[in-house]
């Protein structure tokens, strides 16, 4: 369950830039293959936001979903895991994109 | 409370110098955030140009962060990298379920090569100081992190503990995580390689159910073979799930109660730490 810690960053790091301002929205960029779950942040969030600028705020999240790159013929392909295979038979697979675990804005009340 | 482990601060991680016995070095978890590239990427998008319509609600403002959420952590693991690197320092990051054998083929690596290199040991373990009194017994250097509610082992932690053990130049530093295949994949510590330890009384489609730790890892050591006799491990399937999720992972066969497959191990290490051992 290293969603509570993360969710926990998550809210230090936005309270940390919004200061004093109370916050009205987020927007994380969550990959589909970054071993975190959407839902169970979701789950944590209002708890760890209770008592913050963050209290009451809508937390939206962008799924970004797996791709990767193959490094035999560098044909690009989606990944729904981590592991793929090419159509060219290879399994060095570089994975490009799904891993991302940002916070992408906020949006603070003036 | 943490807000990397989710750990609460009275269950903060403890550090205990085996050499010293000191227990006064607590993890202190800190709290300031600091983000010194944020003013670089700030936008602000002024919502103004609604108002007309709805003067009545409170104004608010966009901001652009950017932000990893685990940057704090990655700052510290490379800052931990480059002192590793400065003293020409092999650090290795091993990882497992609980049970798999990490305790064990650390206190075997240590009696086969202490004469030829100096290992010291840094374990990470939520409780107890029972496997640092392991590694002491086998006779080298050790500091334990019980790390109390949390999970694996994390950057910050691991340089605490540096400036307690402050290991030789040249030394080889195994850190030992938390039991758990899943957490210590996402938390770069600093160190050379992973590498995560399969024993086969644990079912051969671990890779590919736990993929991340096994893509991030740069060798598995497959433990307990003396045991394959007596169970329906199937050796093979194991080695084409694991390869199936990372191609480049390297394998290596032992069983560290009979000694068999370690010098392909001290091969390994040899060749990581550039022969010096």
């Amino acid at each position: 369950m290293h969603e509570l810690g993360i969710t926990q960053n998550i809210v230090a790091i936005v309270s940390d830039k919004a200061g004093p301002k109370k916050v009205k929205r987020i927007k994380l960029e969550i990959g589909k293959l970054s071993a975190i779950m959407p839902d169970a942040i979701r789950f944590c969030f209002d708890i760890c936001a209770q008592g913050t600028q963050l209290e009451g705020a809508t937390l939206e999240i962008d799924e970004i979903a797996g791709l990767g790159q193959c490094q035999s013929c560098g044909e690009k392909l989606s990944l729904s895991l981590l592991a793929g295979c090419c159509q060219c038979g290879s399994r060095d697979i570089t994975c490009v994109a799904g891993q991302e675990l940002n916070i992408k804005e906020m949006e603070v009340f003036d | 409370m943490c807000t990397t482990c989710g750990c609460s601060d009275d269950a903060a991680a403890k550090i205990t110098n085996m050499q010293s016995e000191k227990h006064d070095h607590s993890h202190e978890h800190d709290h300031h955030h600091e983000h010194p590239h944020s003013h670089e990427h700030e936008h602000i998008h002024d919502h103004d140009h609604h108002d007309h319509s709805h003067s009545h609600a409170a104004k608010s403002s966009t901001i652009t962060l950017e932000e990893k959420i685990l940057a704090k952590n990655d700052r510290l693991a490379e800052r931990n990298r480059g002192w590793f690197e400065g003293s020409d320092i092999l650090a290795l990051n091993l990882v497992s379920s609980p049970g798999a054998g990490k305790t064990a083929l650390l206190e075997r690596t240590i009696l086969d090569l202490k004469e030829q290199i100096d290992i010291v040991v840094m374990e990470g373990d939520q409780a107890t100081t029972n496997d640092a009194e392991r590694i002491k017994k086998a006779g080298c250097p050790v500091l334990q992190i019980n790390t109390g509610a949390g999970c694996h082992l994390d950057a910050e932690m691991i340089a605490s503990a540096l400036k307690e053990l402050k290991p030789a130049q040249g030394s080889l530093l195994f850190i030992e995580n938390v039991g758990n295949l899943v957490c210590p994949a996402l938390f770069d510590l600093g160190e050379k390689h992973k590498v995560v330890i399969l024993s086969v009384t644990e079912g051969e489609d671990k890779p590919v159910k736990y993929p991340h730790m096994f893509r991030a890892a740069e060798l598995m050591i497959l433990n307990k073979t003396d045991l394959l006799p007596y169970l329906n491990f199937d050796l093979e399937a194991c080695k084409k799930y694991a390869l199936s999720v990372n191609p480049h992972l390297k394998i290596i066969e032992v069983s560290v109660t009979k000694g068999t497959g370690l010098d392909t191990w001290y091969s390994w290490l040899k060749e990581q730490s550039q022969e010096r051992i």
